[in-house]
């Protein structure tokens, strides 16, 4: 049963999750790349048109795993904020901090997905609708972690506050989103809704799902490059970031 | 060495937690009173604010009376800022954030102390001259009161959410639009519960819900924003 946790405990230690996840890096990445393409030829060119609103809705294959990441990003970086809060891994405070700014991008392109999709199907391109306007406070709070984070000079101190920020954040999220549907069923009657995940057709589920596995193997692979980037940038004084600079300097 | 601080410990008098919380809540006031000019400047922004929407959307009674009721709120969430902002600063600046660290008072219970005189030195004279920046909006006489009720709820949670963020940027610079970009956020159910308030006294309907949600959130944020804001002060304080 030790061998797990002492497994873990060299694993946090930057160098050596420096080399791990450079070998694990193109893994993720090209399985997520030949993922990605089988589920956008599925969902793309396989699936049927929608009856009702034709090949407009094909813009889900991309805008749908987008906005479950952005979600799922944010709840990664405030569990890493909290091993960082809590037990001071320098590891888990480089992780939390490079989770934001990919979990700022997703919510980005399920933004503007979400807008481009609006304007054939609503007719516009915005709408307070209960969904965009969490999405959107979403966006803002990645924001404010990336604005806090590069606010604060020494790093560590930064991830820190930072991962504070995420976490005050992450109890704020539900009460946000619930004060967001009762604002708006206050406001203004439902509007159009997306399709119901029920309702959906298998032919169109799969490549759904197939993206939506693509989307989590392209963050892992873009978090554990930006972590490689974000450790040297922290340990740069260390021997073994300096080790490694002279290698690479003399191939 | 624990056992040393331990033996120290011993031989000083038990820590008054009440008369700490008077000498800080003394200290505070005088502070304050010293300049006591400070405390006007929201007022006169909230003023400037609630004057240039008339400028801007013309003198139509109607309109205003419509829009009246979220604009004063938001114009007290935007007057709060600047004040929120330098929370902690001066006493980041002149080390008396690390003597309350130090202290054997329980470091949550004076952050909480600190909040409230904050709030009732900066943000209460905002809420003393509600009924004056109601009356240039023309806010019908009867959603007043619900107004105030709506502001004395919300203005104290923000300013709990508000400490917070204040603390976590307390040594950086360029600081207010970042406490603007973070607060904004967590301020959008604030907005809206006090808002939904003063909008259905406007039409009304029964307005009790959201003021009881926002009592709620009060609560909850009198408990959990105290030990958040003590933590980022920590964070801000060490090396």
């Amino acid at each position: 049963m030790k061998i797990i946790p002492l497994w873990l405990h060299k694993l946090s230690s930057p160098p050596v999750f420096y080399r791990f996840a450079g070998t694990l890096r193109p893994w993720f990445l090209w399985s997520a790349l030949v993922l990605a393409a089988v589920g956008l030829y599925g969902g793309l060119v396989l699936a049927p048109a929608d009856y009702q609103q034709g090949d407009a809705y094909r813009i889900i294959f991309i805008h749908v795993p987008s906005a479950w990441m952005s979600l799922f990003i944010y709840i990664c970086m405030a569990v890493a904020g909290l091993i960082a809060m809590v037990w001071r891994i320098k590891l888990a405070e480089v992780i939390a901090m490079e989770c934001a700014p990919i979990g700022a991008a997703f919510t980005l392109v399920t933004l503007i997905t979400g807008s481009l999709w609006g304007k054939p199907m609503w007719g516009t391109w915005w709408t307070w609708d209960a969904r965009l306007t969490s999405e959107l406070v979403l966006l803002f709070l990645y924001l404010g972690v990336i604005g806090l984070f590069s606010a604060i000079e020494d790093r560590r101190r930064a991830a820190r506050a930072a991962s504070l920020l995420a976490l005050v954040g992450v109890v704020n999220l539900p009460i946000i989103h619930y004060s967001v549907v009762w604002w708006n069923t206050l406001h203004q009657g439902t509007t159009v809704r997306l399709l119901g995940p029920s309702k959906i057709a298998p032919d169109m589920l799969w490549p759904l799902l197939l993206m939506a596995l693509a989307t989590h193997l392209y963050f892992f692979a873009s978090l554990l490059n930006r972590a490689r980037v974000g450790l040297l940038a922290v340990e740069g004084g260390k021997e073994w970031a300096r080790a490694l600079i002279a290698e690479k300097a003399d191939a | 060495m624990a056992t040393l601080v331990q033996m120290q410990q011993a031989d000083l008098p038990a820590p008054d937690t009440f008369a700490a919380i008077r000498a800080l809540l003394r200290r505070e006031l005088l502070l304050a009173w010293r300049r006591r000019a400070d405390a006007l400047f929201p007022v006169l922004y909230a003023l400037i604010v609630v004057s240039l929407f008339p400028f801007a959307l013309g003198p139509d009674d109607a309109l205003l009376t419509r829009i009246s009721g979220g604009v004063l709120l938001v114009t007290v969430l935007l007057a709060m800022l600047p004040s929120l902002e330098s929370l902690f600063r001066g006493d980041l600046e002149d080390g008396s954030l690390e003597q309350m660290l130090l202290s054997p008072q329980p470091l949550p219970l004076l952050v909480l102390v600190r909040v409230l005189a904050h709030w009732a030195t900066t943000t209460l004279p905002l809420i003393i001259v509600m009924p004056l920046l109601a009356v240039l909006l023309r806010l019908p006489a009867q959603v007043l009161p619900v107004l105030i009720a709506a502001l004395l709820l919300a203005t104290p949670l923000l300013a709990l959410l508000g400490a917070i963020l204040s603390a976590l940027t307390a040594g950086t610079r360029r600081s207010a639009i970042l406490l603007a970009l973070m607060l904004l956020p967590l301020a959008v159910p604030v907005v809206i519960f006090a808002a939904g308030a003063v909008a259905a006294a406007q039409s009304g309907l029964p307005h009790l819900a959201p003021l009881l949600w926002l009592a709620a959130a009060l609560i909850l944020a009198l408990v959990l924003a105290p030990f958040a804001c003590a933590a980022a002060l920590r964070i801000a304080v060490e090396t």
